[in-house]
């Protein structure tokens, strides 16, 4: 009877699973449908877990006022790479198929209570949200468009940098997209950097960090180097709240950190600065 | 030093040698085994050089007799004028600047410096910048803006530097703003990777109207064994990552980021510095010379044109 001791023993942690969420930063055990209702917040220690980029979009924008941009955009493989998991173009199939997304990020428009932004939303289930030729195109293209419309712009950043599978093409994305925040800068549009849960390499050293305001996610992780390269490059362990959102607020590269729940509200009253007073 | 696909050419070299100090002192002459065997050598070391790989091009590229910032500015420059200093924190020595006359024009010139003796790459960590030299780099090129002066900037960096530190102090925001105050810079900007072009930390001083690149240099997203240890999780199989990388001045002047190929002195710009950084003055003067007949206006929009050219969506 072994199988069915098994099975129901399955079926216990199945039910268990579809039931608890529980927290990986301090372990508690929340119902699955208060995780939820709380935004995929920890309620006991405020572990702000990652979410994909339509999410964020629903929290942000005033319902029915999104309007896609540069959606025609996708994948490219300007090198025909290959590692040793196979070709990249299978790799990014895969990634298109699993998030239905054609890039790492999301483009468009909408409205914060009436007031209309363009939002550039990176997602890290998309090859970890790496910034590619297509990534740096919708972010650049959309910022261009958010100049001629003199629309504040909102990146949303998670990120673990360059995808290095597009090899040099990537790097240069960190430029072209700084010259176009550096367009909006001389049309005076204002340009919001919302830094998430990872926010490192490339990403961070280019448009995330350039906002004319910076926000961050509660303990949201932002760097540029890793943990790891630098713990081997310096010979030492690292503090435990190293490159976490609350330590760039503290070194003076964050304006504000600001919980989920509280984003949109929080946006709302800086673009009212912003606007025509 | 030589490098391991080297070793044939040397032992010939080596032959070479030993029949001219014989040919010295004794009464014997060995003139035509040494016009024969100096054929040969040219014949081997095109056939050798002809087809490096990208991964032998990573060895040239990072070769220790290889010609350094210093040795340019000396090679180049009639005067320089280091300047030093970010105002903010400290005299970061991985990257130095200064007003220099460079041939006969005057400019800003910066770059990263790798250091030849093992006090001198102490102090120049490597050519592994901190932010303090990122803003040091773009508080001259300001400046630079201020007095009209076409800036030059030399790249050789294996990358910014990973350090507490660094962090600490914005190694992030530092190059982030490099790269988006260079777009708007008033003055030519002329960049030459000359050996490592080591992701971020050389696009931060690499926002150029014009990027000249030495035919035996590499600049990559990632180092070749940072890229095998993650994609390959194996860092010998940096060889295989230095090719799907494609990270050689041909193979990234068809991506569109490289505008002009140097071409080093046959064996690599080691072999013979002086060839090596006299083509390079070549080069920027010509570009120098091209870019000041240039507006302002239109420098900054061929500039942004440039980079936003490269991942430019086609279907
Ligand atoms: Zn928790």
């Amino acid at each position: 009877m072994a199988w069915f001791r098994k099975s129901a023993r399955q079926r216990h942690e199945t039910l268990d699973e579809d039931l608890w969420t529980i927290c990986p930063s301090c372990k508690v055990h929340t119902y699955k449908q208060e995780w939820q209702a709380g935004l995929k917040v920890c309620p006991k220690c405020n572990y702000h877990e990652r979410i994909g980029c339509m999410e964020r979009r629903d929290l942000l924008v005033d319902s029915g006022t999104w309007r896609e941009y540069a959606g025609h955009v996708t994948t490219s493989d300007p090198l025909n790479f290959s590692d040793a998991k196979g070709p990249y173009s299978e790799k990014a199939a895969a990634a298109k198929a699993k998030t239905g997304l054609s890039e790492s990020v999301l483009t468009g428009d909408g409205k914060i209570n009436g007031i209309p932004v363009s939002f550039a939303i990176m997602d890290f289930s998309f090859l970890g949200g790496s910034l590619s030729g297509g990534a740096g195109e919708k972010i650049t293209l959309t910022a261009e468009h958010a100049g001629r419309h003199r629309w504040p712009f909102i990146i949303i950043s998670a990120s673990g940098g360059a995808r290095m599978h597009e090899g040099i093409v990537s790097l240069m994305q960190m430029a072209k997209t700084c010259a176009a925040i550096a367009r909006l800068n001389e049309l005076d549009v204002p340009y919001i950097s919302i830094l998430t849960d990872p926010t490192t390499g490339g990403v961070s050293a280019s448009f995330a960090m350039m906002g004319d305001i910076n926000i961050a996610e509660p303990r949201a992780l932002i760097g540029f180097a890793g943990r790891r390269v630098i713990e081997e490059t310096i010979k030492q362990k690292l503090p435990d709240d190293f490159q976490t959102a609350e330590y760039l607020l503290e070194h003076g590269f964050i304006d504000h950190i600001v919980a989920r729940k509280d984003m949109k509200e929080f946006l709302h009253r800086v673009l009212q600065y912003s606007q025509k007073h | 030093m030589d490098l391991d696909f080297e070793k044939p050419l040397e032992a010939i070299e080596q032959r070479i040698a030993e029949l001219k100090a014989l040919n010295n002192r004794a009464d014997v002459n060995f003139d035509t085994e040494i016009a024969a065997l100096e054929r040969k050598l040219q014949t081997a070391s095109k056939r050798v050089y002809a087809k490096l790989t990208p991964w032998e091009t990573v060895q040239i590229a990072r070769h220790a007799e290889r010609p350094l910032l210093r040795d340019y500015i000396q090679g180049l420059c009639s005067e320089f004028i280091e300047l030093h200093g970010d105002r903010c924190f400290g005299d970061d020595q991985g990257i130095i600047g200064g007003f220099a006359t460079l041939r006969d024009q005057r400019v800003m010139l910066i770059g990263h410096q790798k250091g030849k003796t093992i006090e001198e790459k102490i102090k120049a960590n490597f050519g592994m910048a901190s932010p303090d030299g990122y803003r040091k780099a773009m508080r001259l090129m300001h400046l630079a803006a201020k007095y009209k002066l076409p800036i030059v900037s030399f790249i050789d960096t294996p990358g910014a530097y990973p350090g507490f530190e660094a962090e600490a102090r914005g190694q992030a925001e530092a190059i982030a703003r490099n790269l988006t105050e260079m777009s708007l810079l008033p003055v030519p900007v002329v960049v030459i990777v000359t050996g490592e072009g080591g992701s971020g930390g050389a696009i931060g001083i690499g926002v150029g109207n014009v990027v000249l690149m030495l035919s035996n240099a590499v600049y990559s997203v990632i180092s070749p064994e940072g890229c095998a240890s993650i994609l390959w999780r194996d860092g010998s199989k940096a060889p295989l990552a230095a090719s799907a990388l494609k990270i050689t001045a041909a193979a990234l002047q068809e991506q569109g980021v490289i505008d002009e190929i140097i071409l080093e002195p046959e064996g690599g710009a080691h072999r013979n510095p002086a060839a090596a950084i006299n083509a390079t003055g070549d080069a920027i003067v010509e570009q120098l010379r091209r870019l000041k007949k240039i507006s302002s206006k239109r420098l900054i929009e061929q500039r942004y044109e440039k980079f936003s050219k490269i991942g430019r969506f086609k279907k």
